[in-house]
């Protein structure tokens, strides 16, 4: 267990800073940017660096094999020296996740629906999980915020989605679009372009896209909003600093329960101390608890902030089985960008389902001929030898892939922890996964897989196979120090202050409480948004 | 002859990886491909094993188990069921060896070529994307809310 560390020991101790953010991601960027017009001293400590355009794989023509060496999605193989060990054996999802400047908005594949209104009140409406202490409405203006520092594409008027106005027309739908649109019309079943946040015009300096396909392993053209290239030159421009390299050890407290500051590792490796008025964690889902339990000392045996035993507790990964065909001619391909529209039919819970809550279809365009290859073969889809260059040629540019992007509801037994044994590159002890399917979330799976290969068939495509768990890892790191009014309950308040430690705040995903079926990251930013205005409105008394 | 332990590949191991690359993706007149044994897709796989490296070498070890020792001494009929055998097995070595070698072999200029694909970088130059048909949006823009608005009255 680690001692209470004071700025009196022997380690170099940096100036004080009023507020010091942990992370540079997406949480951590939006609430940087916020909270910068206060003229309050930030500073935020970044274990990683700043990824150049130059550097995304796209700028090479290695660029489909990159995506599995430094730019892939599992910290574990890539292992860069910025990044930590994550033990996910005991996880049938496993955990990606990107760590720089960026943080997982570096990778993301920029899709980037909101949560619906439905999805805070859960308990309410389907007897399961708990209600949010807040709602959709309290977040919706911080949503349209987060929409126009980022730039969205899309288009007003789904029916299926509450009111909102992308600032930018939607990505094209191309020829799998096309295909997908009419099986779907067939069907009767709902349709919409995405929101993605991609430039379809020039925006805010931005370059427009230019259809390189390569959205997750990072966007050599610039048009995909990663917070690198959206909130932060602003904010670093408003006077935030930014220090990358410096990996936090543990968050420090003082003789009165409050966090003091942190004990990091500087790029050169010297362990320092960072004194701090507040401290605010956007480290993400795996990250923050980690942190949390790796502050444990006399005064909080059992981690930081964890007096509920939640931190940690109650990780939503959000299963996302991807059903794969192959049309009859050639489609876009690696045209374009990834993610072309969703699909609400199936959102909302119906009661005539086996299961509670829903989904979101998210439809996706093909991929290069290495990814095609690799991942046709992983399936048993392309065999070796004779057959290859037929059966390749059945393959390539024909691929049409539905993601059945699932809510996960909350169990206190899937978990993170500190693994006992593995420890980061300063020593630090890592995470450990323990996470399991729940029947409900199986058996959402199994229909979502059903309508997905139906949806398939109706736009001519054969071949139709299914990984339920094998490329199962969206990166979405939800729940672990969850937001609620009671803290036998919960981690924080309904605005981000930890219940036990009152000038420590989170921002990231770990806050969550229930997971929606979207993907995460405009909700994880416009509660960061909107934890920044609460802590800007209560200045005078946020310790109280 | 001695082995440099630091190099990628022992001379025995090059040796039987470009033996098993020609059954894994051989060479078609047909389509006008070369194998992924041709001299320079060869030494592009060996020169990017990076992070699949030690399970390439080790899916090689099996190949030699299943030969009897020498995959080498094998003949082509003898080979070649060898090689498919260890393909057969699956498995993270097979998902490692079979992504170091078409990982390479679906960059090559002439494979490239030979699929109608420039071989360029997508960046800077990018790709033209047709806009599609929008007007199959029209039976979806009519229909009724969908959306469940729990706090109606609160706005
Ligand atoms: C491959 C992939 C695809 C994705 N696609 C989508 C998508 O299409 N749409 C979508 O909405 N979401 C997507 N996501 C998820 C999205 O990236 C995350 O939801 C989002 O980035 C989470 O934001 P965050 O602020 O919680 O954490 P992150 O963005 O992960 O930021 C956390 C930061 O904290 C830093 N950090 C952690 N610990 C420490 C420490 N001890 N000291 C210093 N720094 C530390 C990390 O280095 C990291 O930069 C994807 C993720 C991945 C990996």
């Amino acid at each position: 267990m680690a001692a209470d560390v004071r700025p009196d020991t022997a380690r170099p101790t940096d100036e004080i800073v009023d507020v010091l953010i942990i992370g540079a991601g997406a949480s951590g960027a939006a609430v940087a940017w916020s909270l910068a017009d206060t003229r309050m001293r930030i500073l935020c400590l970044e274990q990683g660096d700043w990824i150049k355009s130059g550097e995304f794989p796209s700028n090479g023509r290695d660029w489909e094999a990159r995506r599995y060496a430094e730019f892939d999605i599992s910290p574990n193989r890539r292992a860069r020296d910025t990044d930590y060990p994550i033990n996910d054996a005991n996880s049938p999802m496993k955990i990606a996740n990107f760590n720089g400047v960026g943080g997982g908005t570096v990778i993301y594949t920029a899709h980037y629906p909101r949560m619906h209104p439905s999805d805070f009140r859960v308990r309410t409406l389907d007897g399961v999980a708990d209600d949010w202490p807040i709602d959709y409405w309290t977040l919706e203006p911080y949503f349209a915020d987060n929409d126009r520092v980022t730039g969205v594409a899309g288009l007003a008027g789904d029916p299926a989605y509450p009111p909102h106005q992308p600032t930018m027309p939607p990505v094209p739908l191309g020829m799998t679009g096309t295909r997908y649109a009419r099986a779907m019309n067939q069907l009767g079943w709902h349709w919409w372009p995405s929101d993605v946040a991609v430039a379809t015009t020039e925006y805010d300096g931005r370059a427009k896209c230019i259809n390189l396909n390569h959205c997750t392993p990072g966007c050599a053209q610039g048009a995909k909003a990663s917070v690198d290239i959206t909130y932060w030159p602003s904010a670093l421009r408003a006077g935030v600093e930014l220090r990358t390299r410096c990996r936090v050890r543990e968050i420090t407290t003082n003789e009165h329960g409050m966090a003091s500051g942190v004990v990091y590792f500087d790029g050169k490796g010297v362990e320092r101390f960072q004194p701090a008025e507040v401290v605010i964690l956007a480290a993400n889902g795996v990250g923050t608890p980690r942190l949390l339990l790796n502050s444990a000392s006399a005064r909080f045996p059992n981690g930081l902030a964890n007096s509920s035993g939640l931190v940690g507790r109650n990780l939503m990964l959000h299963p996302w089985p991807q059903v794969f065909g192959y049309a009859d001619a050639e489609v876009d391909g690696d045209r374009g960008p990834q993610t072309v529209m969703w699909s609400k039919e199936f959102y909302e819970t119906d009661r005539a389902r086996d299961f509670v809550r829903g989904y979101t279809l998210q439809f996706s365009r093909g991929t290069g001929p290495a990814n095609e290859a690799i991942t046709s073969m992983i399936f048993g889809r392309l065999p070796w030898g004779k057959e290859h260059h037929r059966v390749f040629r059945t393959l390539h540019y024909r691929r049409l892939l539905i993601g059945v992007a699932c809510e996960d509801l909350p169990e206190e037994h899937n978990r993170v922890t500190l693994d006992p044994i593995l420890k980061d590159g300063h020593g630090i002890p890592a995470p450990k996964i323990d996470y399991t399917i729940s029947e409900n979330s199986r058996r959402m799976m199994e229909h979502g897989i059903a309508r997905a290969s139906e949806i398939l068939t109706a736009a001519g495509a054969t071949n139709i196979s299914c990984s339920r768990t094998m490329l199962n890892s969206p990166g979405h790191l939800l729940g672990t120090a969850r937001m609620g009014l009671s803290p036998e309950r919960s981690v924080v308040n309904a605005w981000g202050r930890c219940h036990d430690v009152k000038n420590l705040f989170i921002v990231d995903g770990s806050i969550w409480v229930t997971s929606g079926g979207v993907n995460p990251t405009s909700t994880i930013q416009a509660l960061a948004l909107y934890i920044a205005d609460s802590i800007k409105q209560r200045l005078a008394t946020l310790f109280d | 002859m001695t082995e440099d332990p630091g190099a990628e590949l022992t001379s025995t191991e090059a040796r039987d990886l470009r033996r098993l690359a020609a059954f894994m993706v051989p060479a078609s007149t047909e389509h006008g491909m070369p194998g992924a044994d041709d001299a320079a897709i060869f030494a592009d796989i060996v020169g990017s094993l990076g992070r699949d490296r030690d399970a390439v070498r080790n899916a090689l070890a099996r190949l030699r188990e299943i030969a009897g020792g020498d995959f080498a001494a094998l003949d082509e009929a003898k080979a070649e069921a060898a090689s498919m055998t260890l393909l057969g097995r699956g498995g993270p070595l097979m998902t490692a060896l079979g992504r170091a070698v078409l990982q390479c072999y679906y960059r090559d200029d002439r494979v490239l070529r030979a699929l109608g694909l420039e071989p360029q970088a997508p960046f800077p130059k990018g790709r033209a994307l047709e806009p599609g048909d929008w007007s199959l949006l029209d039976a979806v823009r009519g229909r009724a809310r969908m959306w469940r608005d729990v706090d109606d009255e609160r706005r």
